[in-house]
């Protein structure tokens, strides 16, 4: 028998990643005929906590005022302790929010264990732990054999199906003796964004270097994506350019996104972009090159200059209502 | 400020996908035509260091875990306005594990002196596992800030901002430190002049062997953290439909007919 153990964030709440990154928890446990657990680091909400102990075998919330806003060696102290003391653990799950990407291989190196980002699917059978993922860029798949135990996995959750309700487990709250933190995050900025995040967005609509500036972002973008009740993206060529924030980014060094419908405004489709937002469930592209690898993942588009087809488009949409 | 910039040379991620082939065998990448070139984080991290020593003076030094062929790299950092750079020479497997990397850096570094800061790139554009930061640090028992953008040196302590998921935070640490970056606006890394480029080849780049930083190939075979045991190029079978029209307009309508239900489902 071997344990999973899902580490989570109090105050992400019960959220699509939480729920995804236990589901893949408990099938993992049920294929290594062990328990899930769940670690909260930080206070966590009456939901998450009944949405945990719906789910898991144990939930333990670390619950003090060092964990009360993350601060990196905290977590990763906190993480440590409350993984320790569960036993015969096979893998640590993590969702895809910045805090878990930067924890995984540091808490894996202090549990002795073994570490992997970006992890798409994940396998316990007969206690090998496997794990695929993209690679280079998006234009390959890989399988990786993990070698050592713990096995420390941070993983594309809110792509993951979530957990079926199971008996119902026991809830501690827990605190640890954590050591002086060298390194201190002294300010937070939430950049302001109206409605969903990117990452839940139902509809996308992402611009690329083929805008030539933040204008069109700004204008006629904007525009469509209040028509199509849209969330706005970008490719990374448009972020590094500066026309818009860095949070904007779709792909592999971006958000990785799975909306119902992504479309991809003057995005030639480099694979990197691709990473990002390739689990669309529709994809569709503006685009003036009719050779663009864009074109080669969308279920439609059209071969035009955006110019001459988003204002248009915009008030089509809103007339239709 | 002594600052560290670790580097890794990489396979053009650029390369067209059509380029793009793996050998089933040794799983890895076949390099075919392409370029080996360093990766982008890499060179965001070299002109995020060279920014904090033109502010502040210092010295940068770039280190790599490699081949031959990474002596390129090095010397375009040198080129870049780096000071001196170090290559440790690869023995054994040709896509180690992160973890024997990092144990490779951290052994190379104690080698090399003490720093004040040391920088990498967030993950690289090859295989993008992005866990060699991280390991290091915990090798070197270093406090680190991953996706961090910017940096301020002011009298030994450092402030660096980093991106998240929903926007952006500062935090302050006394050296030393390791900070893994990302790229912004601001460290779009610098294209060498040519009289840098012919300075760089006057400036150190040290060789060493495993056996120079104190270790042997069995110390950090590459394969005892992880192993790839598949690499295969995934195939797509999507069809686009190219909306056809007499006009302009008609193609929008046939466009927007298309979008219109998804959105109608989802407001």
């Amino acid at each position: 028998m071997s344990n999973v153990i899902v580490v989570l964030f109090g105050n992400n709440g019960w959220d699509r990643s939480a729920e995804g990154a236990a589901g893949t928890g408990q099938r993992l446990a049920q294929s290594t005929g062990g328990n899930l657990n769940v670690v909260f680091l930080g206070d966590a909400s009456k939901e998450a906590r009944d949405g945990a102990a719906a789910c898991a075998a144990s939930v333990v919330v670390v619950n003090q005022p060092e964990l009360a806003e993350y601060q990196p060696e905290a977590a990763l102290e906190a993480a440590q302790k409350a993984c320790a003391e569960i036993s015969d653990t096979s893998v640590v799950l993590f969702g895809n929010d910045t805090y878990s990407q930067e924890l995984v291989p540091r808490l894996a190196h202090r549990l002795g264990g073994c570490s992997l980002a970006d992890v798409q699917g994940v396998t316990a059978d007969g206690g090998q732990v496997l794990a695929t993922r993209s690679a280079y860029g998006g234009k390959a798949m890989s399988t990786y054999s993990m070698k050592k135990t713990p096995v420390v996995l941070w993983v594309r959750a809110r792509a993951m199906d979530p957990a079926t309700p199971g008996a119902g487990g026991s809830l501690e709250e827990k605190a640890y003796e954590l050591a002086t933190p060298r390194l201190t995050i002294t300010s937070r900025d939430v950049l302001e964004s109206e409605g969903p995040s990117l990452e839940d967005a139902s509809i996308i609509v992402s611009g690329g270097r083929g805008l030539g500036g933040p204008e069109a972002f700004e204008n006629e973008l904007k525009g469509l994506a209040t028509a199509m009740h849209a969330v706005q993206g970008a490719s990374r060529a448009a972020c590094d350019a500066g026309w818009v924030p860095p949070n904007w980014q779709v792909g592999q060094t971006g958000k990785k996104v799975a909306p119902e419908l992504y479309l991809a405004i003057a995005i030639s489709g480099a694979s990197q972009h691709l990473l990002g937002m390739g689990d669309s469930k529709m994809i569709a592209a503006i685009n003036t090159d009719p050779d663009a690898p864009i074109f080669k993942h969308c279920s439609f588009g059209i071969v035009e200059d955006y110019k001459n087809v988003v204002a248009p488009l915009t008030e089509k949409l809103n007339s239709m209502g | 400020m002594k600052i560290l910039v670790c580097i890794k040379q990489i396979l053009d991620p650029d390369m067209p996908a059509r380029d793009f082939k793996v050998n089933a065998e040794t799983k890895e990448a076949e390099r075919g035509g392409a370029n080996l070139v360093t990766n982008i984080f890499c060179e965001n991290a070299l002109e995020t260091a060279l920014q904090i020593k033109e502010k502040t003076s210092g010295k940068v030094t770039a280190l790599s875990y490699g081949t031959d062929d990474t002596e390129d790299s090095l010397r375009k950092a040198l080129a870049m306005t780096v000071d001196e750079a170090a290559l440790i020479l690869r023995e054994g497997d040709s896509n180690p594990d992160a973890e024997a990397v990092a144990k490779v850096l951290a052994a190379a570094i104690t080698k090399l002196g003490e720093f004040d800061l040391i920088l990498m790139g967030r993950e690289s554009g090859d295989w993008g596992v992005g866990q060699t930061g991280g390991l290091l640090a915990e090798e070197l028992g270093l406090p680190s800030l991953a996706f961090v953008d910017s940096i301020e040196a002011n009298d030994g302590t450092l402030t660096m901002r980093r991106q998240t998921d929903s926007g952006t935070e500062t935090a302050t640490v006394t050296g030393p430190a390791l900070a893994l970056i990302t790229n912004n606006e601001f460290n779009v890394p610098r294209i060498p002049k040519t009289r840098d480029v012919m300075m760089s080849y006057r400036k150190p780049l040290e060789k060493f062997s495993l056996a120079d930083i104190g270790l042997s190939a069995e110390d950090v075979s590459g394969s005892s953290f992880y192993e790839v045991t598949d690499l295969s190029i995934p195939t797509k079978d999507v069809q686009c439909e190219f909306v056809e029209g007499d006009s302009i307009d008609e193609k929008i309508g046939v466009l927007a007919s298309k979008i219109q239900p998804v959105v109608a489902a989802n407001s």
